[in-house]
């Protein structure tokens, strides 16, 4: 069972996961954006990470909104919105629970994931975030679906999550930025795909 | 990287505190939201215009702030859309009651943070109407790639839609009238270098001596294809003819034409560029009614340069000549 101490846990591991591969990811929107993703994840993430500091939480849903809300108004670019609405849909399904197991945070991976959907419109296939996360949102349920704990379950997503971003690489890019090279997109991992694998092993770390 | 910087992480900030202190009496900034804003706003009774974007592609936006033109900009981390508060807090601070246009580049982050930003502003009853910006014919407009970028045509839209609000025109008549400029206006760029963007410290791609990157966009991001560097008559055939033909332009028809640096292109070099163009469109028989050269939507150090040609009315051309007196872009009483 997750708690609040949890949570916090896992946004510090983001932050620190992000801060470790804010190079690579920089250089991967080098290849089919515009370079700056890593410092715009590194500059909102960092600021999640100071939240706990700054301010006493009472409980997760309301400390996902406010990470949420400061990624919103941190990042930028399209990750901004996206990575905002994923932490601010999070939140919903987990108003009024403290002890958070594999049902719950399974409900609020699917409604994070959909809230991306609503916000960027993406398909599968398209060569972004949603291609790490839809797998391992399919993962999570179907490991939890066994019996499996919540560790378990997010083992299996952050596994899934890797697979998606790896398979991104020679799939030609139909949304922002990278869709404007068209083909010459294929041969490079998607950017966003990287940075949202990169959450979802942070949750296998510290969420159990 | 050799650049003029401080902290790479404070070079928004930084110029913007410049630029507050080159022009005390035009403008005002807002360094904890990153705007720039008229000094005289909100004018009471009149529509704001408020656009921005990331930063680096100076003077847009915050060159074009002032009288007869933009109300405020928002300007992002360089290249980097601004974000929703941003946009709220320069909305909020120029609504002078006839609401507000926002000017919004198809850009993804662009959209998505100035449609954040627009509900929120709704929620707090302010009316908020958007237009963005797509006249880039170098990417087809298709369900595969995000739509055409918007470039070029947004210099313009500022100019005439500014010009508009300022005689006192509401605010459905500038949002149709910006609507009209997008869609009689269209572009497409050429890139002779890249650009380096501060925080990543290299430059964003590689091009060789001998080429030239043909339809990019306004960060260096390519739409066609590389290829071998040609003399500027072949570039500026290269870049008119799809820009005519996507407009449909014919005999005895007029055009705003805007020959734009990307930042790294001395005027020498755009002026002679401006000359093969005007060359080509007299060729094909369609008048230059007004015309303007020089670095105006740049990516900040990158050699290049873009052409725009709008279809002009009536409306737009007097609207072109109306006063306008910002950092960018001055002229008239």
């Amino acid at each position: 069972m997750a708690d609040l101490n949890s949570f916090q846990a896992w946004i510090a591991a983001c932050a620190a996961g992000i801060d470790e591969r804010a190079d690579d990811l920089t250089e991967l929107d080098r290849a089919i954006g515009d370079a700056d993703h890593g410092s715009n994840m590194r500059r909102g993430f960092g600021a999640c990470a100071q939240l706990a500091e700054q301010e006493d939480f009472t409980s997760v849903d309301a400390y996902l909104k406010k990470v949420g809300m400061t990624l919103v108004s941190t990042v930028g670019g399209a990750s901004g919105p996206l990575y905002g609405t994923f932490f601010l849909r999070l939140a919903g399904p987990l108003a009024s629970s403290d002890d958070i197991g594999p049902r719950e945070f399974g409900q609020a991976l699917r409604a994070g994931v959909e809230g991306i959907v609503a916000r960027g419109k993406a398909e599968a296939g398209d060569k972004t975030m949603y291609d790490a996360l839809a797998p391992a949102l399919e993962a999570f349920d179907e490991t939890s679906a066994t019996g499996a704990g919540l560790g378990e379950s997010l083992q299996a997503a952050a596994q899934a999550a890797a697979e998606g971003r790896d398979a991104t690489e020679p799939m030609i890019a139909r949304k922002g930025r990278a869709s404007y090279l068209g083909e010459r997109s294929a041969g490079h991992q998607d950017p966003g795909a990287t940075s949202a694998t990169v959450l979802i092993e942070a949750a296998a770390q510290t969420l159990s | 990287m050799k650049k003029l910087l401080n902290d790479p992480a404070d070079v928004v900030v930084e110029a913007l505190a410049g630029m507050a202190a080159a022009h005390p009496d035009q403008l005002r900034v807002d360094l904890d939201h990153k705007l720039v804003l008229r000094a005289d706003a909100p004018v009471s009774g009149k529509v704001a215009l408020v656009s921005g974007g990331g930063s680096g592609h100076e003077p847009l936006h915050g060159g074009f702030v002032g009288r007869g033109m933009l109300s405020a900009a928002c300007a992002g981390e360089v290249f980097t859309s601004p974000v929703p508060d941003q946009i709220l807090a320069a909305t909020t601070a120029v609504d002078g009651g006839a609401g507000v246009l926002h000017v919004v580049k198809n850009y993804t982050g662009d959209v998505m943070n100035f449609e954040m930003a627009a509900e929120l502003a709704g929620e707090s009853g302010i009316q908020v109407e958007a237009v963005v910006t797509d006249d880039d014919v170098a990417v087809q407009d298709s369900l595969y790639t995000a739509g055409r970028r918007g470039v070029g045509v947004t210099v313009l839209l500022e100019k005439i839609v500014g010009a508009a609000a300022e005689e006192g025109q509401d605010l459905a008549s500038c949002a149709a009238l910006a609507r009209r400029v997008n869609e009689q206006g269209r572009s497409m760029g050429i890139a002779l270098t890249s650009c380096t963007v501060p925080a990543a410290g290299k430059p964003t791609f590689e091009l060789a001596d001998d080429e030239m990157e043909i339809g990019i966009g306004i960060h260096g991001e390519p739409g066609r294809s590389t290829e071998k560097l040609a003399p500027a008559r072949d570039i500026a055939a290269r870049l008119v003819e799809p820009v005519v033909s996507d407009l449909s332009l014919e005999r005895g028809e007029q055009v705003i034409a805007f020959v734009n640096g990307m930042g790294g292109t001395p005027l020498l070099e755009l002026y002679l560029m401006y000359g093969e163009v005007q060359r080509l469109l007299d060729d094909a028989g369609i008048e230059v009614a007004r015309s303007l050269v020089g670095n105006y939507i740049t990516s900040l150090e990158m050699a290049g340069c873009s052409v725009t040609l709008l279809r002009a009315d009536e409306e737009m051309t007097r609207l072109w000549d109306a006063p306008v007196d910002t950092p960018g872009l001055r002229w008239g009483g």
